[in-house]
């Protein structure tokens, strides 16, 4: 694999959860551990896998992007800016009467955004509903969804589950963010719904384990999930909520709330001492 | 008069009929295509059908991607289902981001008959209706249900429509009779009342007309068959011309085609607005007729409210 394109992908992630902090700390709202557990994996989608375009957002022919566990938006935000879908100085808007960078992702006011999402467990759907439409449609496009770990507790996920693998739709990617954590502390004490692998096999699909933190191994998965024929792939991406972000990092109480000042110049030093590192 | 029709039936062949002139047409349903009627376009399209089984939620979300793609999805099952159960993701994924999505909802109302209370959706009008975008309707007969899919595939947006599992008379098969999303029916000219009506319930408003005719007593009947966007203007012609309303509905009293015609005339022209519909009860088992006059939702019933009502007008 080109290790520039590597290089540049977690200089990418860097930049995505510097935008996610710096959204939700001027918004002083929104969910940065999530956000920050997904950066990885948002940065390939963007700045690899996905084949869009800024000034063409509605192109039928365009891949999909559906952020099922929306209150993750920051990053998503981040990372369309950089892409050129808006402008970044929106971000810092985030939350705010009249912004663009409503709380969670809305296809009305950001083009490019491919479902207004939030309410959990819906994304994935619509989702099926985008990847069947390309079936029908007799495109090419690949439709890629990524819901969250304690998302994964609502029925409707299941519901999908079985949708995707009934109708083979071997042209949808689902991503688990599995950073463990949910509101109410670790998803295996809240309401367990561990282990994916088995239980995704069982329902028929194809399933790739990763570090979701991982450029690699996320770059490799896509291309896995890509040549995989018949059913519909799983990638089952093992992160740390609030990564990047030491005194955010598997902190539950990050799930949704802001940082004030300070936190929010530790966090900044943070990541970008990291990223010179790079 | 024709043979009695339900307008679920009626809505199967709308779509079958309208299948083969719009490509982009596809059609879910739950598990339940054999009641909805959705069972006559899979016949035909078999290709655009898709089962999702007995999971609402999914179905719903599917559509809107769905939609979201192109496509012009009709996702199918009760009414229960699709406005109770499913009322998030009609929210969130299909009303919110304004999606193409033609919910059509069978099995509303008490004339469901003997499932019961469970199956019996007297809430869905007051539901879909408070959700901002939303086309609602509820069609009259067999006619009108073919005119209101028609209409919905046309329109660009979210739009419920409630069709009912009772056959039903037709009474809307006339030359002259016109469907546009949003404007109500004026189908009898009066001077002392007037009787809004939609659904089944339209047919006994014009019975209820002639035993009011036989007492002396001026009604005019106006079919609301789309209660959101509301024919505000047609309402408010009919409240100066006749100062008294009567409305009357197979749904739930709280809410629906009575709620919104108090709320756009107490605004503009406050005259007394009588409901008659489903008392603000849950139903029960029997036959769909038996059920109708169980719970008073017919002509004699729309009487009892007229006299209300003009007694109301009396005293102002």
């Amino acid at each position: 694999m080109n290790n520039d394109k590597i290089l540049d992908l977690k200089k990418k992630a860097v930049d995505i959860r510097l935008g996610a902090i710096e959204a939700v700390y001027n918004g002083k709202s929104g969910h940065p551990g999530g956000a920050l557990s997904a950066a990885d994996v948002i940065a390939c989608l963007y700045f690899s896998e996905l084949n869009v375009n800024p000034k063409k957002p509605k192109d039928p022919n365009r891949d999909r992007f559906v952020l099922s566990k929306g209150h993750s938006c920051p990053a998503l935000y981040t990372a369309m800016a950089m892409r050129g879908f808006f402008d970044l100085k929106e971000i810092k808007s985030f939350r705010k009467l009249g912004s663009l960078t409503q709380g969670h992702p809305d296809m009305k006011t950001i083009p490019g955004i491919d479902m207004s999402a939030g309410s959990l467990g819906q994304g994935f759907s619509t989702a099926c509903g985008m990847a069947l439409a390309g079936k029908l449609n007799g495109k090419d496009y690949r439709t890629y969804v990524m819901i969250g770990d304690g998302e994964s507790q609502e029925g409707q996920i299941w519901e999908a589950t079985m949708f995707a693998a009934h109708y083979k739709l071997d042209n949808l990617c689902l991503i688990i963010d599995n950073n463990g954590l949910q509101i109410d502390g670790k998803v295996k004490d809240v309401m367990n719904t561990m282990p994916y692998p088995s239980k995704f096999k069982a329902f028929g699909w194809n399933v790739i384990s990763i570090d979701g933190h991982n450029i690699e191994e996320i770059l490799d998965a896509f291309e896995k999930a890509r040549a995989a024929k018949g059913k519909p792939t799983v990638i089952v991406a093992k992160t740390v909520k609030g990564k990047g972000v030491s005194f955010m990092e598997n902190q539950a109480g990050w799930h949704g709330k802001a940082p004030n000042e300070e936190q929010y110049n530790q966090a900044k030093s943070e990541l970008e001492q990291y990223k010179a590192t790079l | 008069m024709a043979d009695k029709i339900a307008t679920r039936e009626a809505y199967g062949n709308a779509l079958a009929e309208f299948g083969a002139q719009y490509n982009d047409i596809v059609v879910l349903d739950a598990d339940l295509a054999e009641a909805t009627k959705t069972c006559v376009f899979k016949k035909k399209f078999p290709e655009r059908f898709f089962d999702c089984g007995i999971a609402e939620n999914n179905m719903f979300g599917v559509a809107a991607g769905l939609a979201a793609s192109g496509k012009i999805p009709f996702a199918s099952t009760f009414a229960m289902f699709a406005a109770g159960r499913s009322f998030d993701q009609v929210r969130n994924s299909i009303g919110y981001p304004h999606l193409n999505v033609k919910i059509c909802a069978t099995h509303g109302g008490v004339s469901v008959g003997e499932d019961g209370a469970t199956h019996q959706c007297c809430e869905d009008m007051a539901l879909m209706r408070t959700i901002p975008g939303m086309v609602v309707m509820n069609p009259s007969d067999a006619v009108e249900a073919r005119c209101a899919v028609e209409a919905a595939i046309k329109y660009d947006g979210p739009v419920y429509i409630r069709f009912g599992r009772l056959p039903v008379a037709v009474i809307n098969d006339n030359e002259d009779y016109k469907f546009e999303i949003g404007k109500g029916v004026k189908l009898a000219d009066g001077t002392d009342v007037t009787i809004v009506a939609n659904g089944l319930m339209v047919e006994q408003a014009l019975i209820a007309r002639e035993i009011l005719r036989a007492e002396g007593i001026s009604a005019s009947v106006i079919n609301i068959h789309t209660i959101k966007p509301l024919d505000t203007q047609l309402l408010i012609a009919e409240a100066q011309q006749t100062g008294a309303i009567v409305t009357t509905e197979e749904h739930n009293v709280l809410g629906g085609l009575g709620g919104a015609v108090a709320e756009a005339l107490s605004e503009v022209c406050p005259v007394p607005v009588v409901r008659h519909g489903v008392p603000d009860q849950f139903g029960k088992s029997g036959a769909g007729k038996d059920l109708l006059e169980y719970f008073g939702l017919n002509a004699n019933g729309i009487v009892e409210k007229v006299k209300v009502a003009l007694k109301l007008k009396k005293m102002r």
